[in-house]
């Protein structure tokens, strides 16, 4: 499943923040979504997702999103990490895997829908019992990734998962997106950590002032020169 | 001051009552954000319910269907009509459109069955006393507190072991998360609405045995009671409104039997003072011991 945004518009109050942005990201893609702070990420994310109000169009497959409700766009197939992942403290880690099963579209999926989770994050199954709150920093993402997971989504949206994280974190972050996109699914990742999301994703898009700048790709992860020319053009 | 086994269950039973009804306000609150002032009314039109039955000559059983019909009925078409287009503005918004609702139920009802109310006659049986090793229960102190204790259980194991009921305790901590996993706002809603419905009908039932005269006033100071039990257990979790409505109605039912009449009738004042002394002393309710654990 494609998910293509086209021409994709957000305005809060006077302040136009998504301006006329268009990407796409197929199966089995990495794409990156970069740019500094207030650059339009989050709300490009967050407009795909329906949390927001928003013009343009954004289809999965043949399916218009736009103007569908959240929960209705989750059954469809998008799962997003959200900004500050969102987790439920007060709940057990597995009562907040349970609550990612409420987007998944198959009503009889696997008996044992948390396996492939467990595999992927065995802290998640050591302290399953838990309360989410008392879990540290890197555990909660790994949370908040395995309960976008569990709704078995065609397309994965993440806003910022390496925020707050300690550099080793990141780095398990990064390779746990790496394995989700091998099994074919749609991942598209905002940051601000432009290095690491260059290098990482098939092609980069370069948000500032809510518009689409340039797009990179990962050979120019190295190129430090245009890294930061992106960033203040 | 004199404390009666009979003033003891009667407190028992008003708690007991209570309870209930904070649940009720309580499950509400937690989805919408809403504090349902025309409870009461739902509890006024069920107690009217029973009293039209019984006048009908329809048989106790008839009449307690007729009582839950009615309010569930009532509570959906609120919530469609008033909960529902509301949903989102700020609570001052919410809080008085549950006012003019209270109040437009409370005047459809003087308008109709006028001011002097109706006696539900055929609940009366459950108020005959029952003589326990010697000392005389009124039957209906017994079953109120079986009922709601057994409605409260039901409850909890609703919210700690379904599916629903998971989406219902994290749309009370989080509905924007919720709605983003997949969490059907509507259906949550709804379920809430009834629950706390069905509660009002019980409720309805229960406070009709113990004063089979139904006014168009019925149950409102009630309400305003509960209201302040429930702000006094903690909004938003069952347990602690659970707690609260009972503790304030134990105390009201308790102490409105054993003072003497000429003392009791300052009762409300002094509820009502201690529930301000308790907002200021401990501001997110007497029962909240839920630590903020959250980690950046």
């Amino acid at each position: 499943m494609k998910l293509v945004v086209d021409n994709l518009d957000v305005r809060y109050g006077g302040v136009h923040a998504v301006r006329a942005v268009s990407f796409s990201v197929g199966a089995g893609e990495l794409v990156g979504l970069i740019g500094p702070n207030g650059a339009g990420k989050s709300s490009t994310l967050n407009a795909i997702m329906g949390l927001i109000p928003a013009g343009g169009s954004v289809r999965l497959g043949d399916e218009e999103l736009l103007g569908r409700r959240p929960e209705e766009i989750a059954r469809t197939g998008l799962a997003l990490v959200p900004e500050g992942r969102r987790i439920f403290s007060e709940l057990s880690v597995e009562e907040n895997l349970r609550l990612g099963l409420a987007g998944r579209r198959a009503r009889n999926g696997p008996s044992t829908p948390f396996d492939g989770v467990y595999e992927q994050f065995p802290i998640l199954h050591q302290f399953r019992r838990r309360q989410a709150g008392l879990l540290s920093g890197g555990q909660q993402q790994q949370l908040a990734i395995g309960r976008a997971l569990v709704a078995e989504p065609d397309v994965l949206l993440l806003d910022e998962p390496s925020l707050g994280l300690a550099p080793n974190v990141v780095d398990f972050v990064f390779a746990a997106l790496a394995v989700v996109r091998e099994r074919g699914l749609a991942v598209l990742l905002a940051e601000q950590r432009a290095q690491r999301t260059v290098a990482a994703a098939d092609r980069s898009h370069v948000l500032g002032g809510g518009e689409l700048r340039l797009t990179l790709g990962p050979q120019d992860a190295d190129d430090t020169d245009k890294l930061v020319g992106a960033y203040l053009s | 001051m004199t404390v009666t086994w009979q003033n003891l269950a009667d407190g028992f039973s008003l708690g007991a009552i209570f309870a209930l009804m904070a649940v009720g306000v309580g499950l509400v609150f937690g989805v919408l954000r809403l504090v349902n002032f025309a409870y009461g009314q739902l509890v006024m039109a069920g107690a009217f319910a029973l009293a039209l039955a019984s006048q009908w000559g329809w048989p106790l059983w008839a009449g307690i269907v007729l009582c839950f019909a009615v309010v569930l009925a009532l509570s959906l078409v609120m919530d469609r009509l008033v909960f529902r287009p509301l949903r989102g503005h700020s609570p001052a918004v919410m809080l008085v459109a549950t006012f003019a609702v209270a109040f437009l139920l409370e005047n459809i009802a003087l308008l109709s069955f006028g001011s002097l109310g109706k006696i539900a006659t055929s609940v009366t049986s459950l108020n005959r006393p029952w003589d326990i090793f010697g000392v005389q229960i009124r039957r209906i102190a017994v079953v109120a507190v079986i009922v709601a204790a057994a409605c409260l259980l039901l409850l909890q194991l609703l919210l700690t072991r379904t599916e629903i009921g998971l989406h219902m305790r994290a749309s009370s901590m989080d509905f924007a998360t919720a709605r983003m996993l997949g969490v059907r706002a509507n259906r949550v809603i709804a379920v809430a609405v009834l629950i706390s419905g069905a509660l009002a009908a019980i409720v309805a039932v229960l406070l009709t045995v113990q004063s089979p005269l139904v006014t168009p006033d019925f149950a409102l100071q009630n309400t305003i009671v509960v209201l302040a039990g429930v702000v006094v257990g903690g909004l938003n979790r069952p347990i602690p409104a659970t707690l609260g409505g009972f503790s304030i109605g134990f105390a009201t039912g308790l102490l409105g039997g054993a003072l003497p009449t000429n003392q009791s009738q300052y009762l409300h004042a002094f509820v009502f003072a201690a529930v301000i002394v308790v907002l200021l002393v401990r501001p997110r309710g007497l029962f909240d011991f839920s630590r903020t654990v959250e980690r950046v």
